[in-house]
């Protein structure tokens, strides 16, 4: 298991049916690259999370693939058009093989 | 005379005017509510500046961008790790920051008011030593290492419970002679470079060094994420990066120096806000 | 403009990384390209990639990319040592086919982002990135 990782996850608790709405993810990982070096000139391996998914009451809204090159603590922004009160689901996964989640209700009128 | 042809050349060398990559101009409201001071008048006790300016305003507009809104500064992930550890109980008297100090929010102000003299303990402390003598005098625990990320979570926490407010550190009374001894290390050229804090912080500011927007060296952000490691920063951490980059032996974190170097650039900061966990480049 | 010594060497520095240097991130932005395209031809417009000019800070990069309609959009950092960002691929229920996110750029470099349309065209938007070398390590 990565240290310390926090997914953090912004969504408006409700909306009108229809409507377009800003979501934004950010989760505490390193992101270890797999390009640098330690202080005794050994390469670290790559240690990232590769794969970023959001869906809405099961359907899906985005799935990124995710490279290294991808910043420290990473963040995304997107929009979705919420079409009915329901749970959205946030998945990250790590080339370690764990998977991190949250998830988010809104209420739609 | 040998001196300010020594210092001319310095200058030449290394300081350039500054190119377009920065809104001196803009100012900073944090998610739309906390309105934050980054340029005001200087305090009385700056001789040779009449306006002080938060190290946020040399920022190019994408890092200014990041420290606007919480969700977008990851100082602020830092933030919620603290929040977690001031509730949870810590060494031999069972007891977490929660049951002396309440909730995080009750130590709003705390921030602005550090480094500052401590009268039981008959010397001027960090907010890090505090913290520490919290941890070691009240709850039987082990002292954290001073910057390393414990403690600057909890500062972050600290900070952040404060932003907006004016730093106002206090640089009179049993404080004086501290402050004095960081003004003259403030002034005093190190190593092979021969420069010393005022020489670009105070001279430069506003120019660039190589490629490096300088700023006026204000600590009111700290602590601070910095993209360039992408995590926070302490500041005698950050002393001991400038005065390295100076090419001299440097002084330790938290040794009596950086205590009263810390004390002494806090109090060239006093009027602007409390702005951590701030971002920068 | 007159040319000094100091403009030649820079040149010559110049034209030297552009014949030595890249051969080999180019060649695997060449195979991310073809993987993502399938060999068709791709075109222009329809696609807004938005990057700062200059960046502080080569770790921490914050892009913006919108193609409206589009199924999916791939980002290349075409000077990295890996040039593959990464890939959006927008559900049914996404409110637009634009994203945002931060990213890591080893130097000066165009930054590239193709999109696959439904129709099964490809369009493509690039801008470069100036990465300053910060003076101060600290």
């Amino acid at each position: 298991m990565a240290e310390n990782v926090k997914p953090r996850v912004r969504v408006p608790r409700d909306a009108t049916a229809g409507e377009t709405i800003i979501i934004k993810t950010l989760i505490s990982h390193k992101m270890e690259s797999g390009q640098r070096k330690d202080d005794d000139g050994n390469v670290i391996p790559r240690s990232i999370i590769n794969r970023f998914t959001c869906t809405f009451n099961g359907e899906s809204v985005i799935d990124v693939a995710m490279e290294p090159a991808i910043s420290t603590n990473p963040y995304f922004e997107f929009e979705v058009t919420v079409p009915e009160s329901g749970t959205f689901e946030f998945t990250w996964y790590d080339d370690d093989g764990d998977i991190y989640t949250d998830t988010k209700e809104i209420a739609v009128s | 005379m040998k001196l300010l042809i020594k210092g001319g050349i310095v200058s030449a060398a290394l300081f350039a005017a500054f190119g377009a990559n920065a809104d001196e101009e803009a100012s900073l409201v944090i998610n739309e509510d906390i309105e934050i001071t980054v340029r005001t008048d200087a305090p009385a006790h700056l001789d040779n500046m009449r306006t002080i300016y938060s190290g946020w305003v040399y920022r190019s507009d994408e890092t200014q961008a990041l420290q606007m809104d919480d969700f977008e500064n990851p100082g602020m992930i830092f933030v919620d790790d603290a929040i977690d550890v001031w509730a949870s109980a810590d060494g031999s008297e069972g007891k977490g920051c929660v049951d002396c100090h309440n909730e995080p929010a009750s130590m709003a102000g705390v921030r602005a008011t550090y480094p500052k003299w401590n009268e039981e303990a008959g010397e001027v402390r960090t907010l890090a030593m505090q913290v520490n003598g919290c941890r070691t005098e009240r709850m039987g625990a082990e002292e954290w290492k001073y910057d390393g990320s414990d403690m600057l979570n909890m500062e972050a926490l600290l900070a952040s419970v404060s932003r907006g407010m004016p730093v106002n550190v206090a640089i009179d009374g049993p404080a004086q002679s501290t402050w004095e001894m960081g003004k003259e290390l403030y002034y005093t050229r190190t190593g092979q470079l021969d420069l010393s804090c005022a020489n670009c912080h105070e001279d430069n500011y506003g120019n660039n060094i190589r490629a490096d927007h300088l700023s006026q060296g204000q600590i009111n952000g700290f602590p601070t994420y910095r993209l360039k490691n992408a995590k926070l920063n302490g500041v005698q951490s950050r002393f001991r990066g400038c005065v390295r980059d100076t090419r001299a032996e440097t002084y330790a974190v938290g040794s009596d120096e950086f205590i009263a170097l810390e004390l002494y650039v806090a109090s060239r900061g006093n009027g602007l806000s409390v702005e951590g966990p701030s971002v920068r480049n | 403009m007159k040319l000094t010594r100091r403009h030649a060497i820079v040149m010559a520095l110049g034209s030297a990384a552009a014949f030595t240097m890249p051969f080999r991130a180019y060649a695997a932005v060449e195979e991310d390209i073809e993987a993502f395209t399938g060999g068709v031809e791709i075109g222009t417009g329809g696609i807004t990639l938005v990057a700062p000019e200059i960046a502080e800070n080569g770790n921490t990069v914050p892009i913006e990319v919108d193609a409206p309609g589009a199924e999916a959009i791939m980002i290349l950092a075409t000077g990295n040592p890996v040039p593959a960002v990464g890939t959006f691929t927008f559900g049914a229920l996404a409110g637009s086919q634009s994203a945002a996110t931060r990213i890591r750029l080893a130097g000066t470099q165009d930054v590239v982002a193709i999109a696959r349309m439904p129709d099964g065209s490809f369009v493509q938007a690039s801008q470069e990135v100036k990465v300053t070398i910060g003076g101060c390590g600290g």
